[in-house]
């Protein structure tokens, strides 16, 4: 099997074993850029030069007897709006299209103390809105499982550069299921941890309550060495909790007797593609001959989920993005003759159509006399559907979901309508609005697309999620696959 | 239901500048989300409370001290205009 498409266990393994290098690795990835990536477009800046630099002084700490952690000349994708001190951080947008952080994002810094080496920025739906990558302001990303479809989003270049192995590992933002979604449609593994576990400092803000930074991987075991990276009590994000995480590999166990897992009903309804139906029965006949207790349950507000959820992040994202006015940093029009002229021009210039319709919306459920009727109304809803979580949670160790309600859609099948775009996050978004941790596993093909697999736990209780996943991986053969091209 | 004229003052607020056929398009969209946001309205919520937040976190405090901070060129790197130690802008007033 080529480097590339290697894991990273298996890869830290070879290299402790001097049967590979760090170098070497790092030339695979960038040979198998050089070969798909005209066609996937995952990327938006690649950073070869630091990369090597990186993988040789990893080859060096090995050869000269020191410890190196898991991820120590690992390549990692990193999405491109998560701040890297000196590379260009543009959240696929024109109002960024030439802003260099002058620091690290929390994440980075752990990452680069581990000596991680990254491969580059990977695209994505301008500041994270959307469901496809098509909204990026440069280019729009392809499944590498059928290049007529998208890879998801808003994570879509990092998703599809782990699938088509321009990477070994990634980091992507999940605000209402950007992490999930694309994993589910390239076929990788993807986690949203739980509200708070992941700092937050230097992600680029799209909506603060919800957003939650998170690992792509090949499989469950790196995605547990990916979480361990870079969880952890922050003091520069005021959201971080002070909470001692566990080491995550030792929940890697091939054992779900006895664990307790709720099917909500409203995930197995209305508009759930059926081949997408009889995948995720199938994957529940397989937790339940491995001893798992799998029954229905239910989320009653469910169908409140997305109302709720396409107010409240629109709000927070017309607050967080005020700050894009072209004074500091970014793109500025340079014609305007007063400030406000300029402000004016700067945003609706710098800003593309599917941003500017979430910041208006935004600002107006949250302008005067309409506070209460959209935006307090949905944060109430939002309860709610906290406590419905919550009730389940009483009886389940776990909830079981698809990801998606189908597999991955065409390139401009759902540009024309804002709401058709939106109903592809109807699954995973209540999961950012409760706070908690889910993953998206493969679990199957529909179509000859991957189906995403989903499981959502208490807060905290990834452990749980990677014991379940890591079990069903274990059992089957489908994260085995790769797109043939 | 939003008319032209109310996407015309929260694209004022929002700093927005739109063109005439944009004018439209959102008023035409946002009236469709608003629409499909209006089953919230079915839900009797008089005495839930809101969840802004999900963590019960309140003030987060730390010592006042000082710590290290990005040097002026640095911080001043990705303006578009400057001058001296200053971010230059047109006139304000």
């Amino acid at each position: 099997m080529s480097l590339n498409r290697m894991t990273a266990h298996e890869l830290h393994e070879l290299m402790l074993k001097k049967e590979v290098s760090a170098v070497e690795i790092t030339n695979a990835v960038y040979s198998r850029i050089d070969e798909v990536e005209e066609k996937v477009k995952a990327y938006i800046t690649i950073t070869k030069e630091q990369a090597l630099e990186t993988a040789r002084r990893v080859d060096e700490k090995i050869a000269a007897g020191e410890q190196v952690s898991p991820l120590a000349g690992i390549p990692i994708a990193i999405k491109d709006n998560i701040c890297t001190n000196g590379v260009k951080t543009t959240c696929a947008s024109k109002i960024l299209y030439n802003f260099v952080p002058p620091y690290d994002a929390t994440v980075m810094n752990k990452l680069n103390a581990r000596h991680a080496v990254m491969v580059g920025k990977t695209n994505m739906d301008e500041f994270a809105m959307g469901s496809s990558t098509e909204n990026s302001a440069f280019h729009t990303t392809r499944n590498p499982w059928d290049t007529e479809r998208v890879p998801g989003g808003s994570s879509g270049g990092s998703a599809a550069a782990v699938a088509a192995g321009e990477c070994i590992v990634a980091l992507g933002s999940d605000t209402g299921g950007s992490i999930r979604q694309p994993a589910a449609f390239c076929g990788v593994v993807g986690m949203k941890p739980t509200y708070g576990a992941v700092s937050r400092y230097g992600l680029v803000a799209f909506a603060s309550s919800l957003d939650q930074i998170g690992p792509f991987t090949k499989d469950v075991t790196d995605c547990a060495l990916v979480l361990d990276a870079i969880c952890g009590h922050d003091p520069l994000d005021s959201t971080s909790v002070k909470y001692q995480h566990p080491d995550y590999t030792q929940y890697l166990q091939n054992d779900v007797r006895g664990l307790k897992i709720g099917v909500p009903k409203e995930y197995m309804a209305e508009g759930l593609d059926p081949k997408m139906r009889r995948v995720i029965e199938e994957a529940i006949v397989t937790f339940s001959n491995l001893g798992a207790v799998v029954e229905e349950t239910s989320l009653p507000h469910t169908e409140y989920a997305l109302a709720a959820y396409y107010l409240i992040a629109p709000a927070e994202a017309s607050s967080n993005l005020a700050r894009y006015d072209g004074v500091r940093y970014g793109y500025r029009n340079v014609e305007a003759d007063n400030v406000l002229e300029m402000f004016m021009k700067s945003r609706s210039e710098g800003f593309g159509d599917e941003v500017k319709r979430r910041i208006m919306l935004g600002t107006y459920a949250l302008s005067a006399g309409y506070y209460d009727a959209y935006y307090n109304k949905a944060l109430k809803v939002r309860t709610l559907i906290k406590q419905d979580f919550d009730k389940a949670f009483e009886k389940y160790d776990l909830l079981l979901s698809p990801t998606t309600p189908g597999p991955a859609f065409k390139v401009g099948e759902n540009t024309a309508d804002p709401v058709q775009m939106y109903l592809q996050d109807i699954f995973t978004l209540s999961v950012n609005l409760a706070g908690i941790p889910g993953i998206s596993i493969p679990c199957g093909f529909v179509d000859g697309l991957p189906a995403g697999l989903q499981l959502m736990g208490k807060p905290f209780s990834e452990g749980t999620l990677l014991r379940a996943a890591y079990t069903f991986e274990q059992n089957t053969e489908f994260n085995r696959q790769c797109p043939a091209f | 239901m939003i008319s032209k004229k109310d996407v015309e003052h929260v694209a004022l607020l929002a700093r927005l500048e739109l063109k005439e056929e944009e004018k439209e398009m959102y008023t035409r969209q946002l009236n469709d989300i608003l629409k499909y946001a209006h089953k919230l309205q079915q839900l009797n919520t008089e005495d839930v409370t809101p969840t802004a937040h999900v963590l019960p976190i309140k003030n987060v405090f730390r010592e006042d001290q000082v710590g290290d901070h990005l040097p002026n060129e640095k911080a001043l790197a990705n303006a578009p205009d400057k001058e001296g130690n200053y971010i230059k802008v047109p006139k304000i007033m």
